[in-house]
């Protein structure tokens, strides 16, 4: 039997490291490349800032440095066709992506030039008996996941939500580094930038040890939340209802379309507790739910639920924990 | 400008069952939505064509019955919609997706414009208006919450990304995904309803669309479910509670307490 082609993972630079997600997925490819009995290469588009020989310390048997000082920016047509003339000769069976908005930026465009299958936002890889990749997707609205395989094409393609997978802990690096620059000019970028305007705080839900959730039942009204949420030093995360109506900013949102968050503590209020969002909270320590509703399904998810108004319990718990 | 704005007609999620034993979706009985997000985008389309005259297109796949949702996208302000039907298309992934709308634009004479919402509400991929890009060659700027046409010729796409605000300049003919809650959709016109009930929809079938049958529905998707399964829930205590604001403040402070994160 011919060894299958290696792993790959795309490892998105962000400043002078790597996204975080870019490192989790490469602790689950590691798993993935052994039991398919093959190696894992990282592969990283860049101005050169990043470290590259980091990944190995991640995992990486080999690391593709694909590095040129134009590439200090995203772009969609020349980062697509640098990866797949990365990809092209050697025929890897698997590539990983982190599913941040320039991760799924270019999933979709390389899978259809690669004219191959993408499962996008898994929670579990596996490799079955027959030595396939099966991609976990939740969703259809019900406790139930499907587990996607792409049989016949390579790379199997598969994009992964930050927080899905945990942090590997770096060791010692082995793997190789070969960097590769390629020829570049203007005509090789298929956009211009006009402006980056960053964010002067961004928020990393999956890093919060204690979160304060709120969804459709907070009508909106946040400042209840933030004062709880200050009171034991939790971040305020939202359900997709929530983002969608403006209520809270969009990074903030919990769960399949948002992040997977893993904290100690999860306090949810409001939230009814639909699969695609409980998935952003299945990893948290201890599960707190506020609803009005008792036959909510976010109770299902809860250590502990309490049936009643968000209002005045959380108000009068903010007093409770500020009087201590 | 002629701009194609994809709709998709998503089953409210939670009404949709799951037959295991089957592993199929049981969708009878289950009232649908228009995707949230491409509405977004189709009031995007509409805000271009206020600024900037041309056509606006609604097109989507599905069965026969999707027609009276198109009719609700003329209502809104779409000045026509197309569906592609066929039983050829059923069981389509993001790439047999995404080749059979593009091959839609195509069959429409092609489009400066093609704009979806960035992500359907029932599980959706967040990869079909790539692929739709992919397939047609054409520029693309996803996740923007604002688009404008500066210059002939040239879209500016407001990306919003984790750390930051992005603004691209990208040539069209180009895709955009715009964000679900991008905009404020406009109300349906009432006068346009019965001009909406009455107009004529264009169904496309694989024949009449010319394309690849290779690359259709279910022949044309690389990717295959193997197996479902219930989703794991980790073991909760599942200790619910129906107490008096004053009680259950004191419980949950109780609990935060004893978890370390509320001071003794």
């Amino acid at each position: 039997m011919t060894t299958p082609g290696a792993v790959w993972v795309y490892s998105e630079r962000h400043g002078e490291s790597f996204r975080p997600v870019s490192l989790e997925i490469l602790g689950a490819a590691r798993s993935v490349a052994d039991a398919l009995g093959t190696k894992l290469v990282a592969v990283t588009v860049g101005a050169g800032e990043a470290p590259a020989n980091a990944l190995t310390y991640y995992g990486a048997d080999e690391v593709v440095a694909v590095e040129d000082p134009l590439l200090d920016r995203y772009d969609t047509k020349l980062f697509t066709d640098l990866l797949e003339a990365e990809l092209r000769p050697t025929d890897p069976s698997v590539l990983l992506l982190g599913a941040t908005r320039d991760g799924q930026d270019l999933a979709g465009r390389l899978a259809v030039r690669l004219r191959t299958g993408l499962t996008a936002h898994v929670t579990s890889l596996e490799v079955d008996p027959g030595k396939r990749l099966v991609g976990w997707v939740p969703g259809f609205g019900g406790g139930i996941e499907a587990g996607v395989v792409c049989p016949n094409q390579r790379p199997a393609i598969v994009t992964v939500r930050p927080g899905v997978f945990p942090t590997p802990v770096p060791g010692e690096a082995t793997g190789v580094v070969r960097i590769n620059h390629p020829t570049l000019d203007e005509s090789s970028f298929g956009s211009r930038r006009v402006s980056f305007e960053p964010k002067g705080l961004t928020v990393d839900l999956t890093r919060s040890e204690v979160l304060v959730v709120g969804g459709r039942g907070t009508d909106g009204d946040f400042s209840r939340l933030q004062r709880l949420a200050h009171c034991i030093g939790a971040e305020v995360g939202a359900t997709r209802v929530a983002t969608d109506s403006g209520w809270v900013e969009r990074e903030r949102m919990v769960g399949q379309t948002g992040v997977v968050t893993r904290p100690k503590v999860a306090v949810i209020l409001g939230a009814s507790g639909a699969v695609q969002f409980t998935v952003g909270i299945e990893k948290a320590g201890f599960v707190i739910a506020v609803n009005r509703d008792p036959d909510a399904p976010i109770f299902e998810s809860a250590d502990l639920g309490i049936v009643g108004d968000l209002a005045p319990i959380v108000d009068r718990l903010v007093r409770e924990l500020g009087e201590a | 400008m002629r701009t194609v704005v994809c709709l998709k007609v998503v089953p409210r999620p939670e009404e949709v069952r799951v037959n295991l034993e089957a592993k199929t979706l049981e969708r009878s009985g289950v009232r649908s939505v228009i995707n949230p997000a491409d509405l977004n985008a189709l009031e995007t389309a509409l805000a271009l064509r206020d600024r900037h005259g041309g056509r606006v297109t609604v097109l989507s796949m599905g069965p026969p019955n999707f027609e009276p949702y198109l009719r609700v996208a003329i209502a809104v302000g779409a000045d026509e919609a197309v569906l592609l039907s066929d039983r050829a298309f059923g069981g389509a992934d993001t790439l047999a997706t995404s080749y059979t709308l593009a091959q839609g634009v195509l069959a429409l004479g092609g489009a400066d414009l093609v704009l979806c919402g960035d992500e359907s509400s029932d599980g959706g991929t967040s990869q079909v208006p790539q692929g739709i890009a992919e397939w047609l060659g054409a520029s693309q700027a996803t996740y923007v919450d604002r688009l404008e046409v500066p210059r002939e010729g040239t879209l500016r796409a407001r990306r919003l990304l984790e750390d930051g605000t992005e603004t691209i300049e990208v040539p069209l003919p180009a895709v955009a995904s715009v964000l679900g809650g991008a905009n404020e959709v406009r109300f349906i016109d009432y006068d346009r309803w019965a001009m909406a009930e009455q107009a004529s929809l264009r169904v496309i079938d694989a024949a009449a669309l010319g394309a690849d049958p290779a690359f259709l529905g279910l022949k044309g998707s690389p990717t295959v479910v193997a197996g479902l399964r219930e989703v794991h829930k980790p073991g909760r205590r599942r200790e619910v509670l129906t107490l008096e604001p004053e009680v259950a403040a004191a419980r949950l402070a109780e609990e935060l307490r004893r978890l370390g994160v509320a001071h003794a």
